[in-house]
């Protein structure tokens, strides 16, 4: 049987990592590599890792970086932020990344998400998806970092994404990110029925129980945690523990 | 000295890695004429089966690696590298393999709540004995990322399996040769158990 995911999130700003509230307002938390080491140890899932420096950022400028990272784990890494096309994802794949995270790009050229899948396969595509409800709570999607309103539907773009050739898709919420207030269950029910592709869910988990929410109500493949494990004292481990009471199947090593 | 294949098919660092740190001598391999140095060859692989026989043709590494097979020393595919021991595959198009496991790569039937890819972790389910799964437990997890898996001819080449509503294909064998479908390099303790048994292991089941 598939297991469920539990996938810590780093935010790199520069050469630190940081997490945001709403995609605003970050905060320093550590060194990238350090903390890809202990959630190795923790036996994470996955990790991905987003590039959200937002001057002259460019995953080109630090082949080392994403290496050091790569090596402090035996786990997947999937590494995004700031992926335009082709030769940036091959980058990344020859340097420790497993899978890409491609988001702004899938709105301006869709055709850069076919090439990445004809070269590595559809599953080393992930395509990051970010939502902001308007006043009256209808979703909407940004591309870069939460600050350009796209006037394409949700539905539309999944189904496009779908299409040329994405392989998962990390749906986040940005009305949530770093609220640790829960999930936008709504959202992300809405967006695994749009899909057939494996559903990584984003933005607001706090405690365990808010995870234990989503798997029980909403057919997602992962849950991606910031502030869960950046600021309390949870854990992969530990959340896996308390899931795992409630029937939900995590994996044996 | 284990020989790592480059077949520019994605993340081949993270295998050299875990060879690396197992203590082997290890060696990134691009061209036919350094697998007589090897006592075994790695081909990994996150990849795409049409782009990655493209590359054993245009490299001209079929002929060189059928021959590092016969000699008996040990061959170990990963992801896409283990697809391509098969006779041909679908990604793409119809594209040949190696043939070194007689088979062919299809893409994972669809069915109601079957999301495709196949991304996470799985039980893998044993269905023989071999030298290479010694120390690791049946149905422990690994890391799989796929769409497309290898059906082989013969079940008795079919060595694990991983059950997705239908078995998927997880390891396949046939005397020296070995394929995963999942990631060892990526599954922790066990996947680092199986390397490096393989990087011990004499070719002889």
């Amino acid at each position: 049987m598939l297991k469920k995911r539990i996938v810590p999130v780093m935010l790199l700003n520069g050469s630190r990592l940081v997490k945001s509230v709403s995609f605003a307002q970050f905060r320093d938390v550590g060194d990238p590599v350090k903390s890809a080491a202990v959630y190795d140890s923790q036996l994470a899932d996955e990790l991905v890792v987003l590039d959200v420096t937002r001057d002259g950022r460019g995953w080109q400028q630090r082949p080392d970086l994403l290496r050091a990272i790569s090596e402090a784990c035996f786990m997947p890494v999937s590494i995004g932020g700031g992926v335009s096309d082709v030769e940036t994802a091959s980058l990344l794949i020859a340097n420790g990344a497993d899978k890409v995270v491609l988001n702004s790009v899938a709105y301006r050229d869709r055709a850069v998400l076919t090439s990445v899948a004809e070269k590595y396969g559809s599953q080393a595509v992930i395509v990051g998806m970010d939502v902001r409800r308007d006043p009256e709570g209808r979703p909407g999607l940004y591309s870069d970092c939460g600050r350009r309103r796209e006037t394409v539907s949700l539905e539309d773009h999944v189904a496009r994404c779908e299409t040329a050739g994405a392989g998962e898709i990390f749906v986040q919420s940005i009305d949530r990110d770093g609220t640790m207030a829960g999930m936008d269950i709504e959202l992300l029910t809405q967006v695994s029925a749009l899909t057939s592709l494996p559903v990584i869910a984003c933005g607001g988990a706090g405690t365990y129980e808010h995870l234990r929410e989503v798997f029980v109500g909403v057919d997602v493949a992962a849950i991606a945690c910031g502030s869960l494990f950046n600021f309390s004292d949870s854990n992969p481990i530990r959340a896996k523990a308390f899931l795992s009471n409630y029937g939900l199947p995590f994996k044996v090593v | 000295m284990i020989g790592v294949l480059d077949i520019d098919a994605g993340n081949l660092r993270s295998v050299v890695n875990t060879v690396d740190q197992g203590g082997h001598d290890v060696r990134v391999v691009d061209n036919g004429r350094e697998l007589d140095s090897l006592s075994h060859l790695i081909i990994p692989g996150v990849g795409h089966f049409g782009a990655a026989s493209r590359h054993l043709q245009q490299l001209q590494l079929v002929q060189p690696i059928l021959e590092f097979a016969a000699s008996g020393r040990p061959l170990l595919g990963l992801c896409v590298g283990m697809q391509l021991l098969a006779t041909e595959g679908t990604e793409g198009g119809t594209f040949p393999g190696l043939g070194l496991v007689p088979g062919s790569v299809v893409r994972i039937p669809d069915a109601p709540g079957v999301r495709i890819p196949h991304v996470g972790w799985n039980a893998v389910k044993f269905h023989a004995a071999h030298p290479v799964f010694k120390g690791v437990k049946d149905e422990r997890d690994f890391y799989f990322t796929h769409s497309f898996h290898l059906r082989a001819d013969r079940d008795e080449e079919r060595l694990a399996t991983a059950d997705y509503q239908t078995p998927l294909t997880a390891i396949v064998g046939r005397s020296n040769v070995l394929g995963f479908q999942f990631h060892p390099e990526k599954s922790q303790l066990n996947g680092r158990r199986l390397i490096e048994n393989f990087c011990f292991w004499d070719g002889r089941c």
